[in-house]
């Protein structure tokens, strides 16, 4: 059970949107980006206020790979594996980030909550390959070695806050 | 904000911000693109504008006009689409480009071109073959083969000011569309035009319009699929985030031609700067009276909405896209009915892609016969491509069709990184194909192509030099469509896992001969039986491959080799006996204990034991391990 804020959190993200179907998917992502995740709970809630059913809200929920039902870490590092910056080598830089954050292919976020290492088919800064994005922000050109600086600063950054 | 009523205010506005600009006796433009952002460009930015605010400058080399700036201007420019070389910034009026500016490059930016006009050497771009400096945009050779349509004004205005899009001359077809065109002259000049779709099918745009513009149904919508999917193509991002107005404009255009009351942009949810200037844009155009109730006074309303995708590559496909704004899953449905009778919500739909929005109010202002001067007779006017890979000079360009790859690759993209050889170029995403050395003088465009087996696309160009294995690429693009495939029908679902599984065993040294034949049966089946075009064209870069490059297959299957040494599994970590010096330090970090030796006697690895780690080759001080 969901503890109430959740649901007056939810219901501030229902009021901006008219009660329908189509307001399914941008709900959920504004739940999302309030709690980097969705909580599972909330779909019921969600469907029963735009007038479909759970079994649709969760289907449409699960269905698109952004939307997450684990939550996620601090910091969102994903990883583009497109064409781009898969010919120039962005396996090596995911291999790194796992190994330094003891992630793995079904891991993907450190116990401490700080950190989820996803990948992303293109995040369209191919010319600048192979790059990744920390939360919104994009970061050219990596090696693996700049990786393993990126995690440091990225730790150094949450110890500040 | 006062909202412009008619033809003749809009005029007096554009001529109003126009002189604006020429006001700025010094206009310095720093790209922020995704691209230069990434590579920093905020920084450079924020730095001009606090140097901008303590700088008055004197006027001499200013432009023949009035001045009533003393102060330089600032502003963040749309992609110029030389990305490699960010962060870029070009200074007006001297015309000036710097790349891989700094903030701390900014002062003697400042000191030097801003305030003597003097250009600072050492910030320009040098060409990559003669060394010579390059002053301008035009100078530059990745510049010159361009004829920049679609991209007119991208990177030279700034994308989150309407007064500046205005300025350039936007809005200006959607007024002349409005008050001196009928609904029918519209079409009739996009099908005159023979516009056709840049998402990668190459549907005539005018055909859609006026077959939506006949249906019985009244309500009718316009959307823009700027859900750019495919890895290794970021035109529509650019063209979003650098110039949205001209996009919007061509939306608006659509919308009055087939009588639509609302649209929508569906944006990927990677792309979220697109999504902002996009959402800034069409709160812009709405306050001032170019969206909304009675545009420009015309009695014309139409509203625009943004819907954001959320990472599923399938919603590129017409039908899953419509079905995602309506609050489902992202699938395809069967057609008929199509699109044009029952898309949006069951209702007559125009769905385009970002880039043939764009050339829109081109076409209105200089007419079709004009359009189709550009590019060849049966794929007029330009095309955005992403050159990415292997090549020297990365980026954005704007070609026109009829273009060779040659042209593209090694006049304006330079040529081949570190000197390496030429292997393939990739086009059309994971729905196309590969291009070889014997294909790069044939022309590039829609109908061509296809006879080559692949496709324009939406216009990724992933360039592959000799370090690249293409039954890896093979592979890596059936992974991407068997995760990406929505499931709906079996021959993609069950079909692309099964290519892939077979493609796994190819790349891990345990292929067949057999397996070759079995790959083309499978990919003869999802072409003809798959659901949708996605699903259809699944199967085309493995074929593409195999029809090119077969021989690599061969030597994967039969040798158990990759003649580009990229298979992990089929590597052969060797020790070069000259350069061992016995010091059993590879033994000592093998996980399998694969290596044995003893002191000043060479050490060896049991390629049985092996298991491809190179924990050794990292281990060995002397540089003595290679890979064959």
């Amino acid at each position: 059970m969901l503890d109430e804020s959740f649901y007056s959190k939810a219901d501030e993200i229902l009021n901006r949107y008219p009660a329908q179907e189509r307001s399914l998917i941008p709900i959920i992502h504004e739940i999302q980006e309030t709690y980097n995740y969705v909580p599972v709970e909330l779909l019921p809630y969600v469907a029963k206020h735009i007038g479909i059913t759970e079994t649709k809200a969760y289907s449409v929920a699960s269905f698109y790979e952004r939307f997450s039902f684990e939550p996620k870490g601090k910091f969102i590092i994903r990883v583009c594996d497109g064409t781009a910056c898969h010919v120039r080598q962005s396996l090596p830089v995911l291999e790194r980030l796992r190994s330094e954050l003891g992630l793995s292919e079904k891991k993907h976020t450190t116990d401490d909550m700080l950190f989820t290492v996803e990948t992303v088919s293109c995040l369209g800064a191919c010319s600048l390959a192979p790059a990744l994005m920390v939360n919104e922000h994009v970061h050219p050109a990596m090696t693996p070695d700049k990786a393993t600086a990126l995690v440091k600063e990225l730790r150094e950054e949450a110890a500040k806050s | 904000m006062i909202k412009i009523k008619s033809h003749e205010e809009l005029n007096t506005l554009q001529k109003n911000f126009e002189d604006g600009i020429k006001n700025e006796p010094v206009r310095i433009l720093v790209c922020a693109g995704t691209g230069c952002q990434a590579s920093g460009s905020l920084k450079v930015w924020e730095k001009m504008c606090e140097l901008a605010k303590d700088t008055k400058i004197s006027v001499e080399f200013a432009p023949e006009v009035a001045h009533d700036h003393n102060h330089p201007a600032v502003h963040k420019s749309g992609c110029l689409g030389f990305c490699e070389q960010g962060p870029l910034v070009r200074i007006e009026p001297l015309g000036v480009l710097y790349t891989k500016v700094k903030p701390e490059d900014c002062e003697e930016i400042f000191e030097k071109t801003v305030k003597q006009n003097e250009v600072v050497n050492r910030l320009l771009y040098k060409n990559k073959i003669t060394g010579e400096e390059c002053f301008n945009q035009s100078e530059i050779p990745f510049y010159k083969g361009q004829t920049r349509v679609v991209l007119k004004t991208c990177g030279t205005i700034d994308p989150e000011s309407i007064e500046e899009a205005i300025a350039a001359g936007e809005y200006q077809a959607l007024a002349k569309a409005l008050f001196t065109m009928t609904q029918d002259e519209v079409i009739k000049t996009v099908l005159d035009s023979k516009l056709r779709g840049r998402g990668g099918g190459g549907f005539v745009a005018g055909k859609k319009w006026q077959q939506v513009a006949g249906q019985p149904e009244k309500i009718r919508y316009v959307v823009c699929n700027g859900d750019e999917g495919d890895p290794g193509a970021f035109m529509d991002c650019s063209i979003m985030e650098g110039d949205p107005h001209r996009m919007i404009e061509g939306m608006i255009i659509a919308a009055y031609a087939v009588g639509a009351q609302e649209g929508y942009i569906y944006v990927r949810a990677e792309y979220p700067l697109a999504v902002k200037r996009l959402t800034n844009a069409i709160k812009q155009a709405t306050e001032y009276g170019l969206l909304g109730d009675n545009i420009l006074g015309s009695g014309f309303s139409f509203r625009l909405n943004i819907n954001r995708g959320a990472g599923a590559f399938v919603c590129g496909e017409g039908s899953a896209l419509t079905a995602s704004i309506e609050g489902k899953r992202g699938m395809p449905r069967v057609k008929p009915p199509r699109t044009v009778e029952q898309g949006l919500f069951g209702k007559p739909t125009v769905l385009n892609n970002v880039e043939t929005y764009a050339n829109v109010p081109q076409i209105i202002l200089s007419g079709a016969d004009w359009y189709r001067s550009i590019g060849t007779e049966n794929s007029p006017g330009t095309k955005t491509f992403a050159l990415t890979g292997a090549v020297r000079n990365t980026g954005l360009v704007e070609v026109p069709f009829g273009i060779t790859p040659r042209e593209i690759i090694f006049n304006i993209g330079g040529g081949i990184r570190d000197d390496k050889k030429f292997k393939a170029v990739q086009i059309g995403g994971p729905s196309g194909g590969c291009l070889t050395e014997k294909q790069l003088d044939e022309p590039l465009d829609f109908d061509s192509v296809k006879k080559l087996g692949v496709i324009v696309g939406s216009g990724g160009l992933v360039v592959m030099d000799e370090s690249t294995c293409m039954v890896e690429v093979a592979r890596f693009f059936m992974e991407f469509t068997h995760r990406e495939s929505c499931g709906k029908c079996v021959p993609c679902r069950e079909g692309t896992l099964r290519m892939l599984e077979i493609l796994e065993r190819i790349v891990a040294g345990q292929g067949e001969m057999e397996d070759i034949d079995k790959l083309r049966t499978l990919a003869d089946l999802i072409i003809h039986t798959a659901l949708c075009g996605l699903g259809k064209s699944a199967p085309l870069p493995v074929v593409s491959t195999l029809n090119s490059f077969l021989d690599e297959y061969i030597e994967h299957i039969q040798n158990k080799k990759c003649p580009a040494h990229v298979c992990q599994k089929l590597k052969q970590y060797i020790i070069d006996k000259e350069k061992c010096k016995s010091c059993s330090k590879c033994a000592r970090g093998c996980p399998v204990q694969a290596i044995s030796g003893a002191p000043k006697v060479p050490y060896e690895i049991d390629q049985d034991k092996c298991i491809k780690c190179g924990a050794c080759m990292a281990a060995c001080p002397f540089k003595a391990i290679y890979v064959a």
